[in-house]
């Protein structure tokens, strides 16, 4: 099971802010390690945020995204006290899913 | 000869005023760099290495299978708040002057029953192999953000080791005849884009030594004091500093308490 994300999520106006830091390697499969052998892919493919049961964001990533990526978007539609819920799978079928509430 | 004189005027002028632009662009780029720095900032992934840290504080582990919840920092067993900022302190259980990592070391084999190997196996983390000091020591630091920086040096052995650092700090030596000194005894140098604090100057002691434990952009991972001697000591090509060696607590000694009066900020986003 993969580490917990930190989701911190707030109201901007009439926008919910969402910030979410991600704890993962997100390997490109492009480095060598120390004996020359190719260090294997592993990073975070989708990436979906859901609201009162509606998908709010969803992303498809790459190995372009660093290690430990830093999320941030804005949505309509929210209220205090609201959960959110972010649900990221990465390419080896690892998957974790967190929580947090508007305040 | 009065051509040559003017002509040297006009290039003493020339030049004055070229060491103006350059001066200004410097600035400049100081404050492009300190604006990166606050965007980084915000969401530094040094809160994961913080959350895991509070987690291996509580969690029982070890033969003895025991939390390090009693674990004593200096302002009692089991107070973190405010600690970082007192360390390192001497401490008379160990009879020894300790800094954060030496004294979580010290906790691990004294409360959790593991060996100085073992819990040594893995100081500084890579990938993913995880060091559990570096967790330990971000969130230790976090519960000292804020705080002033107020390293005593009253026991006759915080004092020695302030020496000793003091000595080591100025010591030339290594292939290249480096000494810490050679980088941070100066003030306004950098190498490259890297301003280098001058330690011995008490402003730029505070700024430098209160930004550490840091999440390194560039390593990935969350670094601390020990680490940043280590890495000095390879920088200057000196053989390797030991981990929580009497060394590497009197240098840290000296840092510490040339910073006093700092407001801690650790654990903070670098490059």
């Amino acid at each position: 099971m993969a580490d917990p994300m930190r989701i911190r999520a707030s109201m901007q106006g009439d926008k919910v802010l969402v910030r979410v830091l991600m704890s993962h390697e997100m390997e490109t499969g492009q480095r060598k390690d120390e004996s020359g052998s190719v260090v294997p892919a592993h990073f975070i493919q989708s990436v979906s945020a859901v609201h009162n049961g509606k998908t709010v964001l969803s992303a498809e990533w790459g190995p372009a995204v660093s290690k430990n990526p830093f999320l941030q978007f804005q949505f309509a539609g929210g209220k205090l006290g609201d959960k959110i819920q972010i649900i990221w799978t990465d390419n080896k079928g690892d998957t974790r899913t967190d929580e947090a509430t508007v305040s | 000869m009065r051509k040559g004189l003017v002509a040297a005027l006009v290039v003493l002028a020339l030049g004055a005023g070229s060491g103006h632009a350059r001066a200004q662009s410097d600035a400049d780029t100081l404050k492009g760099i300190e604006k990166y720095r606050e965007a980084l900032a915000d969401d530094n992934p040094a809160d994961l290495w913080e959350a895991r840290g509070a987690e291996l504080w509580a969690a029982r582990r070890g033969p003895k299978s025991s939390s390090l919840a009693q674990c004593d920092l200096g302002k009692g067993p089991g107070v973190v708040k405010g600690a970082y900022a007192e360390l390192p302190r001497y401490f008379a259980d160990a009879d020894r002057v300790m800094d954060l990592e030496t004294r979580l070391l010290h906790c691990m084999v004294a409360l959790q029953g593991f060996s100085a190997a073992e819990a040594t196996r893995r100081t500084f983390g890579n990938g993913g192999s995880r060091s559990d000091f570096e967790a330990l020591s971000a969130f230790v630091a976090a519960q000292s953000k804020g705080a002033k920086m107020n390293v005593s040096l009253e026991h006759p052995k915080e004092r020695a080791a302030y020496l000793l650092g003091e000595q080591m700090f100025f010591y030339r030596g290594g292939p290249h005849d480096f000494a810490c000194a050679t980088c941070h005894g100066e003030s306004n140098k950098r190498i490259r884009l890297q301003d280098l604090p001058n330690l011995t100057d008490a402003k730029d002691a505070q700024r430098a030594y209160t930004a550490w434990p840091a999440y390194r952009v560039s390593q990935g991972e969350l670094r601390t004091m020990q680490w940043r001697l280590n890495d000095c000591f390879r920088q200057q090509r000196f053989p390797q500093l030991k981990f929580a060696s009497d060394t590497s607590i009197a240098l840290t000694v000296f840092l510490a308490h040339n910073a006093n009066g700092g407001v801690f900020s650790a654990p903070t986003v670098k490059r």
